[in-house]
């Protein structure tokens, strides 16, 4: 078989040339969004998209780095990795330098570095390890509240460092732990109370609570085996009481302006004026990033062509919201294209996950591709303002080194445990 | 199953994105219109407006550069503002508040600091510009009018309003248009086309360079001069005579067509809708609902013709061979049904031909040949249509296709209109007798009635009346140099000419002869009523005069209509002649009827149905005298055009 013949053809070249698009079609909507002027300086390092023109060229010796490296050695010292990227965390509240009010950065020598990046795939390997060990059962309690507080910990560390965004992304182990076995009550309880929350947001508790107990009643006098009353009873007041609480929640606890983000979200404004308003404050951003993708239509405005880019209308264009540019200046079919590859992209990984032998690999698989899809959903949701806002990148495609490094090392590992199954008897 | 969770998820979410994606970008995209793009800065290049010059080369209208000091607010340094307020006339208080007003509206966008400085004050101060960081001067050309006249004619330019906007997309907001007279007919030739620069702003609103190097950017391109058919020194002689008159004086060129005057009284000096008075004057002019300056009366005022309307009958009976110039018929002070009396008639000798009966303004001959005419066909309704049609084919009942946008059809009556009013066929000829003296139903503006006169001149065909003499070297539109032939033939109007001709010889303008020009006239009298509390009321009857002259190849044919003037020689015949003269001679002669006519005021007249309590009219009044200084200021206006000419 090649595979066995040719060393370089067991690594999984569709997923890297997916990778390579990401990274090469990203450069150039930063290149259109942070130019100014009118000459284009590629090595000019004071400009982001020569910047990132370097930290793409970086990238490729990374890869080599992390492909070169035997694949045993990341299951082995994932608990060290783990430990080194948490004690990176933690030392943020000493040496961390304030960027926009997130304490995230350390800065060394002119360049800044993200650990909350590379603390992603760290976690992905700590899970993954801890997981695939022969000792732990995610069916028992005891396992599942040790994978949650491996989880936990660098949730919570980014929380305080004011990078909300990130804390988000790790909801995204969910999806690798159920798959590993994680009981179906927690997934109905998740969908549940999220259903719950929107409708009673949109529609009202008590809306919500008569849905809830018609539908409550139905499955419990329809059903074929006859769930227990004391089931039932539960079912309801939980749901009831979510409903209210969410309710309650909403308009007693939460400060204004978060109720706005909310009801703006939600679409629960009617009021033209208040609408205005929001607009020209909080939701400045997404309205000009909504302006801008619609002003592309079809085929877009093309390649460095955008008013709105060129004009630097949407703030942030080069980091969170550079799908904006691609939205103006490549239109619908470009947009369309972008969506795609992420698609094909993360499915990929999730088929290469299933065919891994080792449980190790497979998790991490699993964690690499819930990643990618939780910032892919969250990013390209809030640009288009189907999600509330959220500032997380877009993987492989924002402006910023770490971003793109912790990425690539998160991705490339996979590659390599992948190449390495044939080993893995 | 716990293998699709995140695939399908992964599946949904995609699909999700582009539903919103195609929504965002196909469904609701706002198109790549460059105008439409708020990206882009338009910024407009404003070219020339045309000028306009008389007939005889005479400059009308022109340019003047005005002068507004700009302010961006936040460019501005402390500065010596004591200065800067005595070089701007204005107080430091004013300047303080303005300042703040321009502030509170933009800091970094201009705004207007004043506006419209003079000549001379912004000669000062553009010494001194440079020391005063974050002002500068702003040129704008607005309008001169360099007479005092035809504010009627040449109309006016203001800013364009959004009904405006959303028809035509080549204004935008704060754009000048002509909206009056010939600003308004010539818009699209006088204003020319602006250029236009695009230039790709930033999300402060500053501008950061041209859009594309400027590949879209135009030139403007000139507005055209044109020259327009009135003759300036008839027009201001025409508005001194109807002064302290009200109503309309139109005058046509029988052989072209061309408005030689267009007077609406009362008027207004047209240079007080240009600049900083203009909207103060203009809601004053508006808000006039008793004297109504802002209405030309010259083209929209609609009154009954009275009896110049008789010779168009008379050419009628003539070409429907229902009467002959032979045919005598006599009256006893009006017209008779049987015992009843249909119209009446003023005392004159009796029985008359078709000549004295124009000269004589006889009543009873033209209610004779009205019926003549009806009544040869079996039903009243065809007979009706037959006088309808060779009333229209002179123009008049329907819009005249003259090249200014404003204007009346008239109204002339046919067998619908009256099997409308009636029941069909349950009229006959008796019942709008009136008809055939201009009264009744028939209605007619000034100009329609000129141009009667001027197709009775050319005997048998007339141009579209029209102000365009040219157009800096484009030829004019053919509707206007193509005559359109009435349904008389030329040989009937023989008779009817020598009849109007008798008008000044022997008849009812015997009066107004003026040396050496054979003047073809008609005199008219209007009977008017006027809703007063509710009550319609008779009020002093309006004055007209219809003329043209010379009897051979005619050049000047003319209405005149002057409201409650009375009969229709008292005021209006005597401005016809005097019109004539002036044209055709240059002097005038009849010295005594300039004299009678700017001595007479109708003011009072008009007072009248206004002062709450009853008042007399036609033969029961007095006429009103101007006082000693209004003379003097009308002398003296006769004394400019005079001296003009030579």
């Amino acid at each position: 078989m090649v595979r066995e013949t040719n060393k370089y053809f067991k690594f999984d070249w569709i997923t890297i040339i997916l990778f390579l698009l990401l990274v090469g079609f990203g450069w150039l909507n930063i290149l259109s969004a942070s130019h100014t002027g009118d000459t284009i300086d590629y090595f000019n390092f004071s400009q982001p998209y020569g910047k990132q023109l370097i930290f793409i060229l970086l990238t490729f010796g990374l890869i080599v780095i992390i492909l070169s490296i035997e694949a045993k050695f990341y299951e082995r010292f994932s608990s060290i990795i783990y430990i080194i990227s948490m004690l990176s965390l933690v030392g943020l509240f000493l040496f961390g330098k304030n960027v926009n009010g997130a304490t995230s950065w350390y800065a060394i020598g002119g360049m800044t570095l993200q650990p909350s990046e590379f603390a992603k795939a760290a976690t992905a390997l700590a899970v993954a390890k801890y997981v695939s060990d022969l000792n732990t059962d995610i069916k028992r309690l005891k396992d599942q509240i040790q994978t949650f507080i491996i989880i936990v910990i660098p949730a919570f560390l980014v929380l305080l460092q004011n990078d909300t965004g990130s804390t988000v992304v790790y909801a995204a182990f969910f999806f690798v732990l159920y798959r590993e076995g994680l009981p179906k009550i927690y997934l109905n309880l998740v969908v549940i109370a999220i259903l719950l929350s929107v409708l009673s947001l949109k529609f009202g508790a008590i809306i919500t609570s008569i849905v809830s107990i018609i539908l409550i009643i139905a499955y419990h006098f329809l059903s074929k085996k006859k769930p227990p009353i004391l089931q039932s009873l539960f079912m309801l007041i939980m749901c009831i009481g979510l409903a209210v609480g969410v309710k309650f929640f909403y308009q007693s606890i939460l400060q204004p302006h978060q109720q706005d983000r909310i009801s703006l979200w939600l679409r629960l404004e009617k009021d033209p004026v208040k609408l205005e308003q929001m607009k020209k404050t909080f939701a400045y951003n997404l309205n000009e990033s909504e302006k801008a993708i619609s002003s592309g239509g079809v085929t877009g405005r093309g390649f460095l062509e955008g008013t709105r880019t060129t004009g630097k209308f949407v703030p942030e264009q080069h980091t969170d919201y550079i799908f904006s540019t691609v939205g103006e200046e490549w239109g619908f079919l470009g947009s369309a294209l972008v969506v795609i590859i992420f698609v094909l992209l993360i499915i990929r990984i999730l088929h290469l996950a299933e065919l891994q032998k080792s449980q190790f690999s497979r998790v991490y698989g699993y964690g690499v591709a819930a990643i990618i899809f939780m910032h892919f959903l969250i990013n390209i949701g809030m640009v288009m303002g189907l999600i509330p806002t959220i500032g997380i990148p877009l993987p492989m495609f924002s402006y910023g080194g770490s971003g793109l490094w912790a990425f690539t090392i998160l991705l490339f590992i996979f590659i390599k445990l992948d190449s390495n199954k044939i080993n893995e008897w | 199953m716990r293998k699709l969770l995140l695939f399908l998820s992964v599946i949904i979410v995609g699909l999700t994105f582009i539903a919103r994606l195609f929504y965002l970008q196909v469904y609701t995209s706002n198109t790549h219109n460059l105008y439409e793009d708020n990206a882009i800065r338009k910024v407009y290049d404003y070219p020339k407006r045309g000028f306009v010059y008389d007939r005889n080369g005479e400059l009308l209208v022109a340019n003047q550069p005005s002068y507004d000091v700009m302010v961006i607010p936040r460019e501005v340094e402390p500065l010596d503002t004591l200065e800067f307020c005595s070089l701007l006339k204005i107080d430091k208080e004013k300047f303080i508040k303005t300042y703040n007003k321009c502030y509170r509206y933009s800091p970094r966008l201009p705004s207007v600091f004043v506006s419209h400085l003079s000549k001379e004050d912004y000669a000062v101060l553009q010494e001194k510009m440079r020391k005063y960081e974050g002002f500068y001067i702003q040129k704008r050309s607005l309008r001169h009018y360099e007479t005092s006249i035809g504010a009627n004619v040449l109309g006016d330019i203001g800013e364009v309003n959004n009904a405006i906007i959303k028809k035509d997309p080549y204004y935008r907001m704060g754009d000048l248009i002509g909206k009056q007279g010939v600003e308004a007919s010539y818009e699209n030739t006088l204003r020319g086309v602006k250029g236009i620069k695009f230039i790709q702003k930033d999300r402060f609103n500053r501008n950061i360079g041209p859009y594309k190097e400027g590949i879209f950017d135009t030139i403007p391109e000139q507005g055209k001069d044109i020259t327009i058919t009135i003759d300036a020194t008839l027009q201001a002689y025409g508005e001194l005579l109807m002064q302290n008159k009200r109503g309309g004086i139109i005058a046509i060129e029988p052989s072209s067509g061309e408005i030689l005057t267009m007077v609406s009284a009362p008027s207004y000096n047209p240079n007080i809708l240009v600049g900083r008075e203009r909207s103060r004057n203009f809601t004053k002019l508006y808000n006039d609902t008793i004297a109504k300056p802002l209405f030309d009366r010259s083209l929209k005022a609609q009154y009954p013709p009275g009896s110049p309307f008789k010779v168009l009958n008379a050419l009628i009976g003539l070409q429907e061979e229902v009467v002959t110039t032979q045919d005598r018929f006599s009256c006893r002070m009006g017209y008779y049904l049987g015992s009843r009396r249909l119209t009446g008639c003023h005392h004159h000798s009796s029985p008359l031909g078709m000549t004295d009966g124009i000269a004589q303004s006889c009543n009873a001959y033209f209610a004779n040949v009205y019926r003549r005419i009806i009544d040869k066909y079996e039903k009243p309704y065809d007979g009706m249509n037959a006088w309808s049609n060779h009333v229209k084919s002179f123009g008049l009942g329907n819009y005249l296709g003259y090249d200014l946008k404003i204007g009346n059809k008239g109204r002339i009556p046919d067998g619908d209109f009256y099997d409308r009013w009636y029941g069909k066929n349950r009229w006959a000829s008796t019942y709008n007798i009136s008809n055939a003296i201009g009264q009744g139903e028939v209605e007619a503006t000034p100009i329609q009635l000129a141009n009667m006169i001027a197709a009775i001149a050319n005997r048998g065909y007339f141009y579209t009346p029209h102000i365009i003499k040219n157009i800096d070297g484009e030829t004019i539109d053919e509707n206007y140099t193509t005559p359109k032939q009435t349904t008389i033939d030329k040989r009937h109007f023989d008779p009817v000419i020598q009849g109007m001709f008798d008008v000044y010889n022997k008849g009812t303008a015997a009066t107004l002869r003026v040396k050496d020009i054979d003047i073809c006239g008609k005199t008219g009298t209007a009977e008017n009523f006027m809703k007063i509390n509710g009550v319609k009321t008779q009020l002093t009857d309006h004055s007209i005069f219809v003329a043209f002259a010379p009897k051979d190849n005619p050049k000047i044919a003319l209405a005149v209509f002057v409201e409650n003037g009375y009969w229709g020689s008292r005021f209006a015949g005597r401005i016809a002649s005097l019109i004539i003269e002036k044209y055709i001679k240059g002097d005038i002669t009849r010295i005594d009827l300039e004299e009678w006519i700017l001595k007479h005021s109708l003011e009072n007249e008009y007072a009248k149905p206004y002062t709450g309590e009853p008042f007399r009219i036609n033969g029961e009044t007095t006429i009103q005298v101007v006082d000693e200084t209004e003379y003097n200021r009308l002398k003296k206006q006769l004394n400019k055009i005079n001296n003009k000419k030579n």
